[in-house]
């Protein structure tokens, strides 16, 4: 036996990986995987490229008659949708009622979580235990169990207090936030449980209190936790539709969903506006994705109990 | 997307190949659930700060998740205005309306078929993307539609399922293959519009057998034969560039004749005759077929709408217009409908029968749905497969397992875990199926889940039922309830 065979045990792995490489099997794994990820790619290029043809032409020729035909390409259909400027209910409105609603849902839960967190993984109160059982047990609760009773509750606070959250972007972002909420506890109690205790131990000796502790300590070393679960929770909220359906009820601005959902009804007459508007809605999205792959990837992954 | 830089890639590569397994989900698996740490001793007092840092988070679940909860059982037992006890009435309706029914079929349509294949086609794309030098692209690309809302991918297969070929790309492709493999005809007949193959005879054609014509005289080489056709449109014949008919003169040892559109705009009620302004049909396949009905000879009409079999023997023959002319081709799947499936026939009730059909609108969102999640499974089981130890593998190699034996001995048992949590999220996932539905199939009572009944009758309809869609909410919980408790007993552990 050579003394490279026996010292290196992982060169071996390497000249058994560079066998592989060289099989025949190899190109043909290739054009398969390649087939795979065009068929990937195809429905979101349809969609662009739907969104960027005439309205007209929608029904009368395929969209793939553009790569023979590419001077049919416009932004027509953008213009179009700008055109009505920020009108209540149109394309401009419902993306500027999709943010007021998730950023002030993702910071909530992102600040909240952090705070329960830390109390149940640093605090030294009884009970804590139980408490994460709980909120472990929430974690899969269907929105659609507490969808009725809360319309409920809104209802009958309105009639105490004479402001009804049903309706309007707080009671969509309540019910956001409460839902976000498990997740973004047991996210984060995880990522601090990693924390070694000394580190606050040796605060607590220096006369820092809880807040300080929690502002100067844990929280800067939960950022990257932070990041995912803000991040996940920004897809969430922007992304949804029953929600946003139902707590927005008669309200005349709509989340960009909505905006799209209204139109599957008449869908072969304003299939130009879905295209163009589903485009607009995936663009924030889209951007998040590839700026914070890591988080990104991180958070859903996370986030798959939900 | 290709486009995707190098920096970038290296982080989904990094982020995808060493999940933190501090961060919950990422690791995916129980070592996401970590261990519980007693709570140390220590009296209210000096820490009564950090109880208070939970207080906002336990107010809001309490009202808006816990509450909630309970109301919703509390409701279930209510009448749909929420005012009397109607005890289990409102169970009984949900289990004895047929609607209801339908979606419990297509949640356990969903639950059975989902799931499992993206957990298999998961696994897949994880074993096939580790042999490839691109990987890092090709998960980007599968990954991206996770960032899209559910009602926009909805919406991009709705178009791509269209069952008009113009719109839809699916029945496009299908289109392309099925006109190679059998082309349409020239002179396709619109079945639609209630016409037939016979119904375009006028002079000198009969219906034969298969959708066919026949000319009704016999005819023998040497002889000129005319057949007159109506029903055909003069735009299909300016496509096909036809010309003014005319009748072919007679050749020696051979069978001569037109085919025409027996239609003149001058003379509209004559038939039989040949006019100047009547059009040959031109295009048109004919078979000359013997007295045995064996076909011995094909030709095509020309523009004028002649045609010659030439050499042929004596005897009596018949001409044939072959059905192929009249046939339309492939006119679109109609994926989304609720009505086309597959359906059990012997000797059920129509109840059961729907109960136990599976309809093909239920299929064509399944696959949306794989389009959506398939990356979220490769990525979960990618991970659980970079954090398989390779000197077990390598191991089972050196042993002289091949491949597949390693595959199937080492890596899928090691993997199991990973499997498990990837099929029991998407279960739940697939439980409260919504978004899909509504963009894909809204007007399909077929295609209705649990999750779209409970938003119909509790919101969209009026006055809404209450007590019906605090049932099915109260069903839905249970359903998931086990998962609850699967959750709950790993935490203890």
């Amino acid at each position: 036996m050579s003394a490279a065979q026996t010292a290196a045990p992982h060169l071996k792995v390497r000249a058994r990986r560079l066998a592989v490489r060289f099989r025949p099997t190899r190109f043909v794994l290739n054009v398969i995987l390649g087939l795979i990820a065009l068929f990937w790619l195809v429905p979101t290029l349809s969609l662009l490229i739907i969104s960027l043809r005439p309205a007209s032409s929608f029904g009368v020729t395929g969209w793939w008659t553009v790569f023979t035909a590419p001077t049919q390409l416009t932004l027509h259909n953008y213009q179009s949708l700008f055109s009505t400027g920020f009108a209540s209910g149109g394309i401009l409105d419902s993306a500027i009622t999709t943010a007021l609603i998730t950023v002030p849902a993702t910071v909530l839960v992102t600040v909240l979580s952090s705070l329960a967190a830390y109390s149940l993984v640093f605090g030294r109160w009884r009970g804590r235990t139980g408490v994460f059982l709980v909120i472990v047990a929430l974690l899969v609760v269907p929105v659609q169990v507490a969808l009725i009773p809360v319309a409920q509750l809104y209802n009958a606070f309105g009639h105490v207090s004479g402001f009804n959250p049903f309706g309007t972007l707080p009671g969509v972002i309540i019910f956001h936030v409460a839902f976000g909420l498990p997740f973004g506890i047991f996210l984060m109690r995880n990522f601090y449980t990693g924390i070694p205790k000394d580190l606050l131990e040796a605060g607590r000796i220096d006369g820092a209190g809880e807040w300080t502790l929690f502002r100067r300590v844990v929280l800067p070393l939960g950022l990257p936790a932070a990041a995912s679960l803000a991040i996940f929770q920004f897809i969430w909220v922007w992304n949804d539709l029953l929600v946003g359906l139902v707590f927005l009820g008669g309200n005349q601005h709509h989340t960009l969903t909505i905006y799209l959902y209204g139109f599957t009804r008449t869908l072969a007459n304003n299939y130009w506006v879905i295209a163009t508007g589903g485009i607009i809605s995936i663009l924030i999205p889209l951007a998040i994705f590839f700026s914070f792959q890591r988080y990104f990837v991180r958070g859903v992954l996370a986030g798959a109990v939900k | 997307m290709a486009t995707v830089s190098r920096r970038r890639s290296l982080v989904l590569r990094r982020a995808v190949a060493m999940p933190p397994p501090e961060m919950g989900g990422a690791s995916v698996d129980a070592t996401g659930l970590v261990e519980l740490g007693k709570p140390p001793g220590g009296g209210w007092r000096s820490h009564l700060g950090s109880i208070l840092f939970l207080a906002p988070a336990a107010i809001w679940l309490a009202l808006i998740v816990g509450y909630p909860l309970v109301g919703t059982i509390r409701d279930s037992f209510l009448d749909n205005a929420s005012t009397g006890f109607v005890g289990l009435a409102n169970y009984k309706t949900v289990f004895s309306t047929a609607d209801i029914l339908i979606t419990f079929r297509n949640n356990v349509i969903w639950v059975v078929v989902a799931p499992f294949l993206l957990t298999f086609l998961g696994l897949v794309f994880a074993v096939l993307t580790e042999r490839i030098r691109w990987s890092t692209a090709f998960k980007t690309v599968v990954f991206m539609p996770i960032a899209f809302s559910m009602t926009a991918s909805g919406l991009v297969w709705n178009s791509i399922m269209n069952i008009d070929p113009h719109i839809g790309m699916l029945n496009a492709t299908l289109q392309t293959v099925s006109d190679w493999v059998s082309p349409p005809g020239l002179y396709p007949v619109n079945t639609s519009a209630g016409q037939t193959v016979s119904s375009l005879a006028a002079t000198g054609l009969k219906a034969g057998s298969g959708g066919m014509l026949e000319s009704t005289a016999a005819v023998a080489p040497g002889g000129t034969i005319t057949l007159g056709m109506i029903g055909i449109s003069p735009a299909t014949l300016q496509l096909v560039g036809a010309q003014t008919a005319e009748v072919p003169s007679p050749a020696a040892g051979a069978v001569s004749g037109l085919v025409w559109r027996d239609f003149s705009p001058s003379h509209p009620t004559t038939r039989g005759r040949v006019y100047p302004d009547e059009d040959g049909i031109a295009g048109l396949s004919l078979n000359l077929l013997s007295s045995d009905g064996s076909s011995v000879g094909t030709t095509q009409t020309d523009a004028h709408g002649d045609f010659r079999f030439a050499g042929v023997k004596a005897g009596s023959y018949r001409v044939e217009v072959g059905s192929g002319n009249f046939s339309s081709g492939f006119t679109g799947i109609y994926w989304l409908s609720g009505t086309q499936s597959i359906t059990p026939t012997s000797g059920l009730s129509q109840t059961a029968q729907a109960l136990l059909s599976i309809p093909l609108v239920d299929m064509s969102m399944i696959i949306a749905y794989l389009w959506i999640w398939a990356g979220f499974a490769m990525v979960i089981i990618g991970a659980g497969l970079a954090a398989i130890n390779r000197e077990v593998l390598e191991a089972a190699r050196i042993d002289g397992a091949t491949e597949w034996q390693t595959f199937r001995r080492v890596t899928m048992p090691m993997l199991a875990p990973v499997l498990i949590v990837v099929f029991v999220t998407m279960t739940i996932n697939v439980l409260k199926i919504f978004d899909i539905i509504v963009n894909m199939a809204p007007s399909v009572s077929q295609a209705n889940t649990l999750a779209t009944e409970l938003y119909n009758v509790g919101f969209a309809s009026v006055p809404s039922a209450n007590g019906t869609a605090s049932a099915i909410a109260v069903l839905l919980f249970i359903l998931v309830m086990p998962v609850i408790y699967i959750n709950l007993r790993r935490m203890r552990s």
